[in-house]
């Protein structure tokens, strides 16, 4: 009852909220004229960004000035980490870090992932963390927002998609930073650490003298919440006390992990105007993710299976890798939330959920579109979207239309194409890491909960989604050559080719509506877009399901 | 077509698709089908590892002979819709026996044989000989019998000028002499254009096919991937799948029922339309057809039957009925249109006139022309004098009158102008200077139009109704037919223009035309259907011809059109949805020893829902199953989908509920039963 409660209060709340989120984002990413409060901030960041936003940009230009900026802030913070050691703002004198380690981390907080093979707040100086990495993390989520406000001028119809260097900043200052700076407050104010000293000692009662890691935390956490970045200040993310205090700390986090990707999708409908279109989205979502949430909650209910023949308590589900202040619910809401939406924090261990909990979480990283990461979770789905009109417009009976726009060939190809390198990445790199010392030698498990791990890590990477199912001693040179690579490639390919489709869209002759037209609109094309969703997922994941978390669950059952 | 297959598996074209089947195997013919490809090549991996399987040898040989007869089984589904075309496409080139020509240079005739003809030769023709290529009739009138291409026993007229002046090479003359100027030299004629695209030898994939052939593809990479990485995942958990094992979940998973069926289906769209009497010079063009929004439908002899009807006579006061009816029937004795015969046959029923003899030198008939707009006749009165006697359009009558020193009646025109509101045509008739009334002719509307119009509403299809008539009286004609909209007065051009803007607005336009005049229109539309008793100008110009020349045909050229696309869609969702029922048949088995404890089943064999009898079985019964749907889905792929008009929400809702759905259930239903089969039988 409890948990029905908890779940009902964030997902609705996020809801409802992101309602005027989205009405906000759509004035703040796409404003309509030069006039009023949104024309000066627009003439203030062409003012900042000098001549490059001077250009309008067709889909390959604005494409190229997203990768071009991002190989920059990719540069940059490699630079920033790499010379820590003598950079300032390093109080606790934190050493240099090994270079495929660095790799990994720029790549991972670049693709907005956040995969971390390290833990913060031993290796990282205040310094790397606030100018490489929490920068990253307002840019990289600032360049999902843009590329999906980029996607949706497309699809509207309009050949110019805007200028990529006005829209990142319009989304990391209009958007991003205002959202943080008012949750970051509340943080604060829930007890939360906001500190520039160094780490506090203390001498315990024994005598004994402790360190204390600390540190300008309130501010990191928020932009990791609100960015879909997930990447921790401490090691153990949102499990640790001063990362996530109280209950009510807990509840604004989940909340603020979801509510910028929800609003992405009304924004996407304000800008195509279509918001009829955008409710069907954000049904098929909320659908999606209620189910996911559902299974993860009541698979959790039971106690671990370690406990099966112990005389223990069994009413409080699986208390194991759990923060006994948030009890077995709120664990496995989050895990579901955070992988739902590519963010990758945590505030339970995942690889202590009972076998068919961890599977929801891997499931919501291979579909990566219910809600998905900010800006870039509505790009996901907008590749779902085009093979589901596809199929279902040729069962209506005409050449199939998105938007007043025929798809075709080209458009096909590309989707399709999107769809087989997120298969591939995940599918070929467990493969790979599953019968080389590479994946086995850093296994702390055995049989299939070991596969899991594998199979979890390349999950998280491809989907940029950060979190990890621990118990894989993963800061290898393979491990983080390996996702490092898949980091960056799952992240650019899944924008690259749906801005292409809507380049390809945008040049097209639009057709007119009439009642033979395939409606985008109706519950149908929502129960068409589920079963799109699910056969593609089921169909591609469902052998490795099998011999990861669904088989240690029928282990378990024997 | 002279020869119809009666059902869809005859005995004629079952053996010779047979043998078609099997040339088919040819790698540069598999390897356009991605999907039939990977079977194929599938097929061949398991045949090679029959030798070394061991014990399990007799289970690979099977396993391998399903894999070779999926293959076939696509091949001929193919075949099959091939063949069909091929016999049509026989009894055609049976009408191209060699022929020879009779070639006018200036005034001399030269025999040659009819492949030496080029462009613009001349050419005569008299009765009995066959037209040796196709051209306008530049000289002379004949009846021509084009039974070889229409079917149709009937004779038709040919001659120069005008809209009737296209002959087809093949036909023959029966009857006169015409002169031909050749417009397409042997090979590119019409009947060899016939003869090609019903073979299906020149098929090109249509932009829509190439499309969904994409996305069959990648799904087909999608499922090697989840194949081939299947084999370190199971290395890692320390189980060997062996490769006849991975090639069956291979060749399942992939769409093979639809992607077997796929250019069956295509050429089967073509043929349905043949089958009516439609040729169309691109498939691109049927499926264009099915994408239609506006049908520009003209309203003689589409909407209305072709001829006008006379039902009623009004005569000015002070004029009998009986009287007009009479001046009416004289003038319309010698008047051989159907108006004219109508407004005897009307005198007759109302007042029992018999139609007279009229003969010369006592009667002078005056033919209608384009410039007088009117008819009549001058007869010789027994009283003396001559009754000139008028019927016509009102202003020209009134012409008439005026000039033979009367004045119009205002109360005539009064009632004209009525019946034109109506939608009726006034025919004003006068006698001298005297009018004596109005016949009321009316358009007689096609029975059962109104609900086909209703219908193509219904899936979202505008009709507009092209006539030249007076907007009044179109207006009134689309309102009884129930069309959206009209186009009255319409020139050629201002068909064009219709069709500029339509298209202008994202909207996709089909129509019908016959003249010359109508060909830029016939060319601007995205499907232009030409009628064959049309000129070769507008045959040229439109990307289908009727060869039965009935224009409400472009109404079945729409559903065949939305039919193969729908086929197409739902046969891929099925394709798809049958995969989950594959998964739960061949994972357990193939899983059923993963972390196994030794001499017990794995936890995977939990996965089992179907309760098949061994691993091997279950394997065998999924392939089983995959060849078979192929077969059983043949019909529907020539067939093609049940097409009910409805709304697009409707059509989607039913078809994912019986494909989809169905898609899913029907699978779990039939491996369960080939298990029990293969167990019955002790194949395993």
């Amino acid at each position: 009852m409890d948990a029905i409660l908890l779940i009902t209060l964030i997902v609705g709340g996020c809801a409802a909220l992101s309602w005027p989120l989205g009405r906000y984002m759509r004035w703040a990413m796409d404003p309509s004229g030069t006039e009023g409060l949104a024309g000066w901030f627009d003439r203030l960041f062409r003012a900042l960004g000098g001549p490059l936003t001077r250009e309008a940009q067709g889909w390959k230009a604005y494409l190229f000035a997203l990768l071009a900026c991002n190989a920059v802030m990719f540069v940059l913070s490699f630079g920033f980490m790499a010379l820590q050691q003598w950079l300032p703002l390093n109080p606790d004198g934190k050493e240099a870090l090994e270079g495929s380690l660095i790799f990994n981390t720029v790549a991972s907080f670049t693709s907005n992932t956040n995969l971390q093979h390290y833990s913060g707040e031993v290796s990282m100086s205040y310094g790397s963390q606030l100018f490489a990495l929490m920068w990253l993390q307002f840019v990289s989520a600032a360049t999902g927002i843009a590329a999906l406000a980029a996607m949706a001028r497309g699809l509207a119809g309009r050949s110019v998609f805007g200028n990529f260097f006005v829209d990142v900043q319009r989304a990391t200052f209009l958007v991003l930073l205002p959202l943080a700076i008012v949750v970051a407050t509340l943080m604060v104010l829930g007890g939360m650490p906001m500190t520039m000293l160094g780490a506090a000692k203390a001498t315990t009662l024994e005598g004994i003298e402790q360190v204390i890691a600390r540190g300008p935390v309130a501010a990191f956490l928020t932009i990791k919440q609100l960015g879909t970045n997930g990447g921790g200040y401490f090691g153990p993310n949102s499990t640790q006390p001063f990362e996530n205090p109280t209950f009510w700390t807990n509840i604004l986090s989940c909340s603020a992990i979801l509510i910028v990707p929800m609003a992405s999708v009304w924004m996407f409908g304000r800008i195509v105007g279509g918001m009829r279109h955008a409710t069907i989205l954000f049904a098929v979502m909320m659908a999606l993710l209620l189910a996911k949430v559902g299974m993860a909650v009541a698979c959790e209910s039971a106690p671990t299976q370690a406990f099966s023949s112990l005389p223990v308590e069994r009413e409080c589900g699986n208390l194991e890798g759990k923060e006994l202040r948030f009890g077995s619910a709120a664990g496995p809401l989050w895990a579901v939330l955070t992988t739902c939406t590519s963010n990758g924090s945590v505030n339970c261990m995942h690889d202590s959920l009972n076998p068919l909990t961890g599977l929801v979480p891997m499931v919501g990283m291979w579909l990566n579109a219910t809600y998905g990461g900010v800006g870039v979770g509505m790009i996901n789905m907008f590749i779902y979207i085009v093979l589901a009109v596809f199929v279902a417009g040729m069962m209506v009976g005409r050449t199939p239309e998105y938007l007043n726009r025929r798809i075709e060939m080209r458009e096909v190809k590309l989707a399709v194409l999107a769809l087989f390198a997120h298969a591939l990445l995940i599918l070929a790199g467990t493969a790979l890491f599953a019968v080389t010392p590479w994946g086995t030698a850093t296994l702390n498990n055995v049989g299939a909960h070991g596969f899991s791990e594998i199979l979890y890590e390349f999950s998280s990477a491809t989907a940029n989604n950060g979190s990890g199912f621990e118990g894989l001693g993963d800061n290898t040179v393979p491990w983080n050559i390996a996702t490092g690579m898949v980091m960056l490639l799952a992240r650019y390919i899944p924008i690259l080719l749906p801005l292409a489709i809507a380049g390809s869209l945008a040049r097209k002759r639009p057709t007119a509506l009439s009642a033979g037209t395939l409606a985008v609109e109706t519950p149908t094309f929502g129960v068409m877009l589920i079963a799109t969703i699910l056969f593609l997922g089921a169909l591609t994941f469902f052998p490795a399901a099998a011999l990861g978390p669904v088989a240690e669950h029928l282990q378990f059952m024997k | 077509m002279t020869t119809r297959p009666a059902s869809l598996f005859a005995r004629e074209l079952l053996l010779p698709a047979l043998v078609d089947a099997l040339r088919k195997l040819h790698p540069r013919t598999m390897l356009k089908n991605p999907v039939m490809a990977v079977t194929l090549l599938g097929a061949v991996l398991t045949t090679v590892a029959i030798p070394t399987s061991g014990a399990e040898w007799g289970f690979v040989l099977q396993l391998g002979l399903w894999l070779w007869f999926t293959v076939l089984f696509a091949n001929f589904a193919e075949a099959m819709a091939e063949g069909r075309g091929k016999a049509q496409a026989n009894a055609l080139r049976r009408t191209r026996a060699e022929t020879h020509a009779r070639r006018l240079v200036g005034v001399r005739e030269d025999r040659v044989v009819a492949t030496e003809l080029r462009k613009g030769d001349l050419v005569v023709c008299e009765a009995g000989d066959t037209i040796p290529a196709d051209g306008d009739v530049v000289e002379g009138i004949a009846s021509v019998d084009e039974s070889a291409i229409t079917g149709e026993s009937a004779p038709v007229i040919r001659e120069s000028g005008g809209d009737r002046c296209a002959v087809s090479g093949g036909t023959r003359v029966l009857s006169d002499r015409i002169v031909v100027r050749v417009s397409a030299e042997r090979g590119q004629g019409f009947l060899d254009r016939m003869i090609a695209l019903v073979e299906g030898a020149r098929r090109q994939k249509t932009p829509n096919e190439v499309a969904l052939t994409v996305l069959l593809a990648a799904l087909t990479l999608i499922f090697l991937l989840v194949c081939v990485t299947l084999r370190p995942f199971g290395g890692y958990a320390g189980t060997h799948f062996s490769t006849p094992a991975l090639i069956a979940l291979l060749v399942c998973l992939i769409p093979t029922t639809i992607g077997a069926l796929l250019s069956a289906i295509g050429i089967s769209g073509i043929d349905r339309l043949v089958r009516r009497n439609v040729i169309a010079t691109s498939g691109r063009a049927v499926e264009a057809a099915g994408d239609v929004d506006v049908l520009l439908l003209d309203k003689t002899g589409t909407i209305t039957l072709g001829n006008r009807n006379a039902t009623a006579s009004v005569p000015v006061p002070g004029t009998s009925a009986e009287e007009l009816a009479d001046a009416a029937q004289l003038a319309s004795l010698a008047d051989q249109t159907p108006e004219g015969r109508s407004i005897v046959v009307l005198a007759k029923q109302l007042f029992r006139l018999r139609g007279r003899e009229l003969a010369e030198p006592h009667a002078k008939f005056v033919p209608f022309t384009a410039r007088s707009r009117m008819s009549g006749v001058d007869i010789d009165s027994p009283k003396g004098g001559v009754r000139r006697i008028r019927k016509g359009a009102p202003e020209a009558v009134n012409g008439f009158v005026t000039a033979s020193g009367g004045r119009p009646d205002p109360r005539a025109e009064a009632t004209a102008e009525e019946i034109s509101r109506a939608g009726g045509t006034p025919l004003l008739v006068a006698e001298g200077k005297r009018t004596l009334g109005i016949i009321h002719l009316k358009d007689v509307v096609k029975g059962g139009i109104q609900e086909r119009f209703a219908h193509l509403r219904r899936v979202g299809i505008r009709t507009v109704m092209i006539t030249g008539d007076n907007p009044l009286t179109a207006a009134a004609i689309a309102a009884e037919a129930g069309v959206d909209s009209f186009l009255a007065e319409a020139t050629p051009e201002m068909k064009l223009q219709r069709i500029r803007e339509e298209q202008a607005a994202g909207r996709l336009v089909a129509m019908t035309g016959d003249g010359t005049n109508d060909a830029p229109a016939l060319a601007q539309a995205d499907v232009g259907v030409a009628m064959n008793t049309g000129t070769q100008a507008a045959r040229e110009a439109g990307n289908m011809v009727d060869l039965d020349s009935n224009p409400t045909k472009l109404l079945d050229i729409v559903e065949i059109g939305k039919q193969l696309i729908m086929t197409r869609g739902s046969l891929t969702t099925f394709s798809l949805a049958n995969d989950v029922a594959k998964y739960f048949a061949i994972l357990p088995a193939m899983f059923a020893g993963v972390y196994a404890a030794e001499g017990q089943p794995g936890p995977l064999a939990a996965l089992d829902v179907m309760g098949l009898h061994s691993p091997q079985s279950a394997i065998l019964s999924a392939v089983v199953f995959n060849a078979l749907i192929i077969i059983a889905l043949i019909p529907l792929a020539l067939r093609g989908v049940a097409y009910r008009p409805a709304p697009a929400a409707v059509v989607l809702r039913r078809n994912l509920l019986v494909y989809g759905a169905g898609g899913v259930i029907a699978p779990f239903a039939g491996i369960k039963l080939l298990d029990l089969v293969l167990t019955g039988l002790h194949l395993v």
